[in-house]
């Protein structure tokens, strides 16, 4: 059997490349070289994302004008305008003001019930064993539980009131914040872990001192994700039953006005929600994320 | 174990030195074992050694042969499944202030806390210092470290070898009876470590503390350390205790450090090159 290398040209040796002489060269004083330009008017502003976000709103506005105008039916689709004058004027008048007044303070004491309550059964998960299998059933039962689903039931137990509201807020919130932080508590980084009980840190002290400032990212995305359920559930809630005691808030607005074919003022108070949403998520939890999280540089 | 050390090294009675330290720390007979799903894993085996004050003790060995699990057990986050690991003949029972630990990874600064407060943070919870104390005594390490002027920046500005910088800083700060490194500077790139370790020497000239130190590399064991543990894999069992005194960083070139490198290569490597 004749070897097909036999008939290749010779293997030549890899060529090697010449050797060149050394060199040292002092550095020289760099003189009038530029390091830093400022960024062009331009760029700097349309870097800041309040600008950007307004001319988006803006963008919104104009659409909504246009079909309105369009449409031309003020019971079905109020113009800007007529919108943002019967804001102005429940605003002025002061009806909208206590609306959402009684909305807010509702939304708040049920928010902050449902938070501090996730926050113990997480605290709960992370220590024990069946504290992390209780929260991991009940947040697989509860979870997809729509919370208007248990107004009903709520009405039945607490009445026509303020409790129902709560009930069914609290439910709104701690799950998902509950879940949101568990996981943010699993995913802390085991050599942080460690250092923290390296210091002689244990229960409390640790959840308090490394566990929760560790796990803040996803504790703030819970709080947002709450945040927004929360309100969604209350002015469901309200939209179905109402006032209690006399005084509604912002979703009994809603519901009367609509009843009343003020159709100008149903978009007030849509609006009053989206406006307060808004405010709330720039200003706070943007804030929060602003001085923690994204100052630490865990989130950017 | 031998109370008297020099019994195990009668030439030590030439040297004109002051008195010899104490044992500070005896690991004996311990096995350490971690368990998977499926198994259980011997990580080591029968290890003995003691650690004397002002030592820097190196855990030399390939990846496999338990070093990091070793300091994990004397750290006290592992307990050993049979064995004794004794601090100024204390049995160690679980995490404590008395052996900090210095990590590989960069994430052992909590990002929420500037360089100072995290060196001071460990001072105010678990040695109980006043907010003034602790700060001042931060900054005493910190400008040891040579990092005073970032004493307010917040880690995720910090390049790799100053986040070590911090760590090491707060270790020393909390003045433990022994500081366990777990190959702190195998993140760090070739320059910096080099750099890392001449200012390791340097601390340990200026306060000198007592060191176990982990890590993979034998050059960096013989210059960090004055003796070495040598470990063989799966799972770790001691192959030898070396002195190591001799070398710092400026032994690189020279014969008796290239040739202790080769024996020490020779005594982990030896089997599997004969199986070669």
């Amino acid at each position: 059997m004749s070897s097909p290398a036999t008939s290749l040209p010779p293997v030549l040796p890899p060529a090697l490349p010449p050797i060149r002489d050394e060199y040292e060269r002092p550095l020289e004083p760099l003189g009038e070289l530029v390091f830093e330009a400022p960024l062009p008017f331009g760029k700097r502003l349309l870097a800041q994302a309040w600008l950007r976000k307004t001319l988006i709103a803006l963008v919104l506005i104009a659409i909504w004008e246009i079909a309105a105008r369009a449409v031309d039916n003020d019971l079905l689709l109020p113009t800007f305008g007529a919108t943002f004058s019967a804001f102005v004027q429940g605003v002025w008048s002061g009806e909208l003001l206590r609306k959402t007044a009684v909305s807010m303070s509702v939304l708040l004491r049920g928010y902050l019930l449902g938070a501090a309550l996730a926050f113990v059964l997480t605290s709960l998960a992370v220590s024990t064993r069946v504290g992390r299998d209780f929260l991991s059933m009940l947040t697989a039962m509860f979870n997809p539980l729509p919370s208007i689903a248990l107004l009903p039931l709520a009405l039945l137990w607490f009445g026509l009131g303020t409790g129902s509201l709560l009930f069914v807020l609290v439910h709104a919130v701690l799950w998902p914040l509950a879940l949101n932080t568990y996981s943010g508590f699993q995913s802390v980084p085991a050599t942080l872990r460690m250092t923290g009980r390296n210091y002689g840190l244990t229960g409390m002290r640790h959840v308090l001192l490394i566990l929760v400032p560790a796990a803040l990212p996803s504790i703030l995305a819970g709080l947002r994700v709450g945040w927004a359920f929360a309100w969604r559930t209350l002015i469901a809630a309200e939209l179905v039953f109402g006032a209690s005691s006399g005084s509604g808030g912002l979703g009994w607005y809603i519901f009367q006005n609509r009843n009343e074919l003020y159709t100008d003022r149903v978009f007030a108070g849509l609006a009053a929600v989206i406006v307060i949403g808004l405010l709330i998520e720039h200003l706070v939890f943007d804030t929060l994320e602003r001085v923690t999280v994204r100052k630490w540089g865990v989130q950017h | 174990m031998v109370a008297n050390p020099t019994l195990l090294f009668p030439e030590r009675n030439g040297q004109t030195r002051g008195a010899t330290s104490e044992r500070l720390l005896a690991v004996e007979n311990v096995n350490l074992e971690y368990r998977t799903r499926e198994r259980i894993v011997r990580a080591t085996h029968d290890v003995s050694f003691d650690v004397y004050g002002g030592d820097r003790f190196v855990l030399l060995g390939p990846s496999g042969c338990g070093k990091s699990t070793l300091l994990k057990a004397v750290a006290g986050f592992i307990e050993p499944t049979s064995g004794r690991i004794s601090l100024d003949g204390q049995t160690v029972r679980g995490p404590g202030a008395d052996r900090i630990v210095v990590f590989q990874e960069f994430d052992q600064l909590p990002p929420w806390k500037t360089v100072l407060q995290n060196v001071a943070f460990p001072l105010r919870v678990a040695k109980k210092l006043s907010r003034a104390e602790a700060n001042e005594r931060a900054l005493h390490y910190l400008e040891k470290v040579g990092l005073a002027s970032f004493a307010h920046a917040y880690p995720h500005t910090l390049s790799g070898g100053m986040k070590q910088r911090v760590a090491i800083a707060r270790a020393l700060a909390m003045q433990p009876r022994v500081l366990l490194m777990d190959e702190p500077f195998a993140a760090l790139d070739a320059l910096t470590r080099r750099k890392m370790q001449e200012e390791l020497l340097r601390l340990w000239d200026e306060v000198n503390f007592t060191l176990l130190f982990v890590t993979h590399s034998i050059e960096e064991a013989l210059v960090v350390g004055n003796r070495i543990l040598l470990l063989s894999p799966h799972p770790g069992r001691v192959r030898a205790e070396l002195n190591s005194h001799q070398y710092s960083q400026d032994s690189f070139g020279r014969g008796d450090f290239q040739r202790s490198v080769a024996r020490i290569h020779h005594l982990l490597f030896e089997e599997t090159e004969a199986a070669q």
